[in-house]
């Protein structure tokens, strides 16, 4: 018996702990605990409705801006606005961009590194390199020289003793499996990623002003001005073709280096196939709406939720049935530890009783993490990429079951494998492709919108807050990333009553609830192997097939008396 | 900092960097740090040593938006400047080690390279109720910024969380949240390279500004280096022109916005802000957010989130903005009546307090021979 201490976990958003027992070589119990807390939904008391995407959007810089999309579609909904068509183009343009690249800055910077041993890549032939490259995909960074260059790159940082970021990591253990060749093709396309995310995100300045932290959201709209005659407005011809331009990237990208790495590194890693399982139940929200935001029926990805591992049936998503338990919390409810909360009720005190720090071990029996317990009718949910392609597959949205199907075939897995670590990984590279094909037509409706003279960018009707009644709520859905988050506003007297949001961290990181069901994160950790209780890699694989993200999932907090701020035209 | 070993073209060589790539990278480092052409062969030695110097990065209260900013750094990259240009030895969203093992790189840079490492902080420092708002590896935040940062040769506050407090330390301020500075008092040589986030632009010019002369370069009031931080944006918008004119965007969308007319009335903040934000742009120098048809939010300012919000309130029209004020001039003028203004709207607001000039000159450190920022 050893209870093993994951803290920090590294190559994540955020302070995230993690607890096991491990018995016999293999995980049996598991507790995730997030260690930090802001409280911005106490900030956000009393403030401008208007602004809040503003602040919001600081609750994450890594999935930026998609708290400013839930929090503007929050506010909308409150205050009844439908935005214009070009604005809800410009919105998926820019979603998709922040999903795209952060799918690949987690396989490659946060995620390759449990897969891939880079030592290991100083013992490869570069011939052999290249031809395993060439044998895989047609990407032309493939040569023989190419792969030598980078590897005397690499020799030179073990050579120096300096390993900088790489220094401490789990170079040898046993559990890497991959052949030198395709180490070394890896820490190439390590480093071709790096340059591919900044060179892409270019897509969110010129749309954005700038990444992280967008600046053209609007209640009601977009900033990014447009006028097919005009060089100063924001989205101009000429803007539309450097934005089709980079999207284009994007699919060469994904379709000749990513989705070729992640099928070659599943090959070497198949058993995790069958590892990391977790809940069996996923929820969607649905994204990327092809008309109104109030018809999830037809967004691109469909909303539901699957429950049981059961493909053959998908339920719909009502938001009243979701509800968050602070049982092993660091928070108070007045009404006690029992009892759930729907976000609009989300009356929420922060209480720390856990060990004064410093601390070896966290009281696991009783609360131990700043993150809720969120719940749908009473049942924990994972959510994410896996999450939104499984809805997606069994609701059988054409081009993902085919998608799915197609990877399936060629990974020679039935479709049961991709409830696990490597489903997670795939699911997420598979949406990858599936945006990056998207984004190009959103680019062009958005092009042939404004050629038409469509110029429509903002619905000011009710800009003024002088048009506002006097209550008003609403909430804002939107898959993120890391999978489903939503935000509840509460609007008096033209400010911020309250405000809530529920993100997809808490949901795969939260801890037990009141009935002891474990989070998403706790579940699927039982079971794994460990090697070597002092190195334990193959965790780190579980939990960052999540992609965590922790500033999100922790951040809610109950106002106490904030003197109210009228908005101001 | 450690002495420089081997020839240019050994460590180069060494270092796997062609001397072209090289050369272009500290020239444009030299132009960002407006330093005269002669200093390219100084900047050129100084980051071409065998041994790199070491580099920790902390994060505390923050949403890694500094982090991912720096991962768009263009020129150096960051692949350049994490493995290139520094050791970074620690930075826990990209670092290969975890747990244990992280923390035991941390400890050994603090163990064996004391006074020689550069310390990065990114985010908050929880300090009300001992601390408990945020732990790594069962030690506060407050715990591991002191240790760390007291031991290091230079600190960097980057964005606006580890400078002031940012949005977490925000009224009401639930968790006590203080910026680098006041957390941990009496750190001798720090910088603030304020911004949500921090321009890599500028940061990666402080570190290679550091790693040439060996001291920060010339400081503002705020240990902001002027060279970013020393001009108002609205001196240099490019919509500035409009201003002049009187040509406004009146409402989103409308004929004035799709021209590209001053957004002044719609909120923007740039006449009392000062950065380096429409010079030097973002994400490849490919846009800002003016350009691209939203008001400055003051980002880079002192407790923006609460001295500059709300965000779309137009600013009360200060007398005495032109062309020809300087930003020392137009920062003092604007801060009071801006101050003045905002007292009404932010009830209980102590940042006023804080906003101190302190001479300058005591601060200010020149490199070699008569450089002005």
């Amino acid at each position: 018996m050893a209870r093993i201490v994951v803290d920090p976990v590294t190559r994540i958003e955020g302070h995230l702990r993690i607890e096991a027992q491990v018995d016999g070589g293999m995980v049996t119990d598991a507790w995730s605990s997030g260690t930090m807390f802001r409280g911005i939904e106490l900030i956000l008391r009393g403030r401008d409705p208007r602004e809040a995407w503003i602040w919001a959007q600081r609750i994450c810089g890594v999935c930026t801006m998609v708290h400013a999309l839930a929090s503007v579609n929050a506010v909308e909904d409150a205050l009844g606005i439908e935005v214009p068509d070009n604005a809800r183009l410009v919105r998926n343009i820019i979603a998709a961009t922040q999903t795209i690249q952060d799918h690949v800055i987690h396989f490659y910077h946060l995620h390759a590194l449990d897969w891939v041993d880079v030592v290991s890549a100083l013992k490869a032939d570069p011939a052999k390199t290249s031809q395993l490259a060439e044998s895989i995909s047609d990407w032309p960074l493939s040569s023989a020289k190419y792969f030598k260059g980078i590897q005397d790159r690499v020799n030179a940082l073990v050579a120096s003793k300096q390993l900088s970021l790489f220094g401490a990591g789990y170079w040898g253990h046993p559990a890497y499996h991959l052949p030198p060749e395709a180490n070394l093709m890896a820490v190439a396309h390590y480093l071709e990623a790096l340059q591919f995310q900044k060179q892409f995100i270019r897509i969110h300045a010129v749309l954005g002003g700038k990444n992280p932290h967008l600046q053209t959201f609007l209640v009601g709209g977009m900033s990014t001005a447009l006028d097919p005659n005009e060089p100063n407005a924001t989205i101009n011809p000429e803007r539309i073709d450097f934005l089709l331009q980079v999207a284009k990237t994007a699919q060469t990208f994904v379709s000749q280096v990513y989705i070729p790495d992640v099928l070659a590194v599943a090959g070497f890693y198949r058993d995790w196939f069958e590892r990391g399982e977790g809940l069996g139940n996923f929820m969607s929200y649905g994204a990327y709406p092809q008309g109104s935001i109030k018809e999830p029926a037809n967004f691109f990805l469909p909303r539901g939720i699957i429950l049981n591992r059961d493909l053959s049936k998908v339920y719909p998503v009502d938001p009243a049935n979701i509800t968050e338990y602070v049982a092993h919390s660091w928070y108070e409810y007045e009404e006690g530890n029992e009892v759930a909360k729907h976000p609009y009720e989300g009356e929420t005190n922060p209480k720390y009783t856990g060990p004064k720090p410093p601390f070896e071990h966290l009281e696991v029996e009783q609360k131990y993490s700043w993150l809720k317990a969120p719940r749908y009718q009473d049942k924990a949910m994972e959510v994410g990429p896996l999450a939104r392609l499984l809805v997606a597959y069994a609701s059988g949205q054409p081009e993902v079951k085919a998608l799915v199907e197609g990877t399936l075939a060629k990974l020679k897995a039935p479709a049961t494998a991709l409830f696990s670590t490597l489903g997670r990984i795939a699911a997420r590279a598979l949406e990858t492709q599936l945006l990056a094909n998207h984004i190009v037509g959103w680019i062009q409706d958005l092009g042939n919108n404004m050629a038409r003279g469509d110029l429509r960018i903002h619905n000011g009707e009710k800009w003024d807050p002088n048009t506002w009644p006097e209550t008003a709520r609403g909430f804002g859905f939107f898959e993120a990333p890391r999978g489903s988050l939503g935000h509840w506003v509460e609007i008096e007297r033209q400010a911020i009553k309250n405000y809530q949001a529920v993100v997809p961290s808490t949901w795969n990181a939260g801890p037990r609830d009141a009935h002891g069901q474990r989070g998403a994160y706790e579940a699927a950790l039982a079971k794994t192997p460990v090697a070597d209780p002092e190195r334990p890699l193959e965790m780190l694989r579980t939990i960052h097939s999540f992609d965590p993200c922790l500033a999100c999932a922790v951040h809610v907090v109950d106002a106490r008396g904030r003197t109210c701020v009228r908005a101001e035209a | 900092m450690r002495p420089l070993r081997g020839s240019l073209p050994e460590a180069l060589r060494y270092r796997g960097v062609s001397r072209r790539d090289f050369v272009k990278f500290c020239s444009s480092m030299v132009a960002a740090l407006a330093l005269p052409p002669r200093y390219l062969s100084v900047v050129e030695k100084a980051l071409s040593q065998a041994t790199r110097p070491v580099l920790v990065w902390l994060e505390f209260q923050d949403c890694a938006g500094n982090t991912e900013s720096m991962l768009r750094s263009s020129n150096p990259t960051v692949a350049d400047i994490v493995l290139e240009l520094l050791s970074w030895e620690y930075h826990e969203t990209i670092m290969a080690g975890a747990g244990k093992q992280a923390e035991a790189a941390l400890d050994r840079v603090v163990e064996e390279h004391p006074g020689e490492y550069i310390a990065v902080v990114e985010g908050a420092i929880p300090t009300a109720d001992g601390g408990v708002y945020c732990t790594i590896g069962g030690k506060t935040a407050l715990e591991i910024a002191t240790r760390v940062c007291r031991r290091a040769a230079a600190c960097i506050a980057v964005g606006a969380c580890a400078w002031d407090g940012g949005l977490v330390r925000s009224n009401p301020n639930p968790t006590g949240a203080l910026g680098l500075q006041e957390a941990v008092p009496g750190l001798k040589t720090l910088v603030n390279l304020g911004g949500c986030p921090q321009n890599p632009a500028n940061t990666a010019a402080v570190l290679v500004h550091y790693l040439t002369f060996h001291e920060m370069p010339a400081l503002d009031q705020y240990n902001r280096p002027l060279f970013a931080y020393g001009n108002i944006i609205h001196d240099q918008c490019e919509r500035r022109a409009h201003y002049d004119a009187g040509r406004f965007v009146e409402e989103w969308g409308d004929e004035s916005h799709r021209k590209g007319y001053c957004l002044y009335k719609m909120g923007c903040k740039g006449p009392e802000a000062t950065f380096n934000c429409p010079t030097v742009r973002w994400n490849d120098g490919t846009s800002w957010p003016v350009k691209s048809g939203h008001g400055c939010i003051a980002c880079a300012s002192h407790r923006f989130w609460d001295t500059k919000s709300p965000f779309y309130k137009r600013l009360p029209s200060v007398p005495g903005f032109g062309v020809d004020v300087t930003a020392d001039e137009i920062g003092w003028v604007a801060t009071g009546v801006v101050a003045g203004a905002m007292l009404a709207q932010v009830a209980g607001n102590a940042v006023r307090d804080k906003i101190r000039p302190k001479n300058t000159q005591d601060k200010a450190s020149k490199p070699p021979d008569s450089h002005e920022a």
